[in-house]
């Protein structure tokens, strides 16, 4: 199988897959570059153009904010205060950062699909990596945070420590966060690209204004509430190893 | 007219893939639900109607993850047929 998940080619006019573009080996396998290499280069140079032009205004900023700045720090500010509500003075600092980064990042990503782009969360490869980077930061803050006896307790947690018999049952839980978080946001993105490739695949005659609608709901409001979930729930385990301080 | 054996596992996919769709009952009775609960929270207290229906979106974008597997399982039953 040298196809990625959703890589075959399904009906006709109906096109929702990914598309290999070029192919190269390596270490005897064959590896793609896809569409979602192409649109998630298209949604990182987007963001660093932005980046240096915030970067180019905010050198002169003024006391009293106009125009860009404007947008700016309003965005800063409400990102800002979503992270130190769920976090706590303690813990937002440190993660105020990744957590704006990688907002915008998945946003972006997401409403990607209203300029024509299959949008790359809609690729199992992009939100695994970013579920396995939100269980490296759980775990890594946990074992930087807490003691290792607390952290046993933790993980035998309805039990008393002295008797693991609650461990693997803890253990899957745990594996089963990054696998959740990632799912969710794929199958959320997935379905609403799918929706839309059958709108303009099976009814593209008819397909004139009203689909602008569909694309309101499936990319700009799920796309927002799904960016909003996979931050705060990232947010919320991390923020539960901060609890003892 | 002839079925083959391929024929007959792409229609149980089908069935398959229409069945785990019956998935979307659950995080649809759900989120009901916590719509329900929430309005009735409004009502008691308008004053906090941002912070309820934030929380109410994110405890549905949860619930609805079930469901979201079921259409997880649908697609690929239906697109990446794993089992012929």
């Amino acid at each position: 199988m040298n196809h990625a998940i959703l890589m075959s080619s399904a009906a006709d006019n109906v096109d929702f897959m990914i598309h290999g573009i070029i192919s190269y080996e390596i270490f005897g396998h064959t590896v793609w570059i896809t569409t979602s290499h192409v649109c998630i280069l298209l949604v990182m140079l987007v963001l660093v153009g932005l980046s240096i032009a915030a970067n180019r205004r905010m050198k002169r900023a003024t006391e009293t904010p106009e125009g860009f700045q404007n947008v700016l720090e309003l965005l800063v500010e409400k990102l800002d205060g979503v992270i130190y509500a769920t976090m706590g003075k303690v813990a937002a600092p440190k993660f105020a950062n990744y957590f704006c980064t990688i907002f915008v990042f998945i946003f972006v990503s997401n409403i990607s699909g209203l300029v024509g782009l299959r949008p790359p969360t809609a690729d199992y490869g992009t939100t695994l990596a970013l579920g396995l980077i939100s269980f490296t930061l759980i775990h890594v803050t946990e074992f930087k945070n807490l003691p290792p006896k607390q952290i046993w307790a933790d993980m035998c947690s309805p039990l008393p420590p002295w008797l693991p018999i609650w461990l693997p049952i803890n253990l899957i839980g745990n594996i089963a966060v990054p696998i959740s978080l990632s799912l969710r946001l794929f199958a959320n993105i997935l379905s609403g690209t799918v929706m839309m490739a059958l709108v303009y695949g099976l009814l593209g005659k008819i397909a004139i204004v009203w689909p602008a609608v569909l694309h309101v709901y499936f990319d700009l409001f799920s796309g927002a509430i799904q960016t909003f979930v996979f931050c705060m729930l990232t947010m919320t385990y991390i923020s539960q190893n901060y609890e003892t301080e | 007219m002839n079925i083959t054996g391929e024929d007959l596992i792409l229609a149980c996919s089908a069935i398959g893939a229409g069945l785990a769709l019956i998935a979307g009952i659950g995080p649809g009775i759900g989120q009901g639900i916590a719509a329900g609960h929430a309005a009735a929270a409004v009502g008691r207290n308008p004053g906090a109607k941002s912070d309820i229906t934030s929380t109410m979106l994110l405890g549905q974008a949860v619930a609805e993850t079930t469901g979201l597997y079921g259409l997880l399982i649908g697609m690929i039953l239906l697109f990446v047929k794993p089992l012929t």
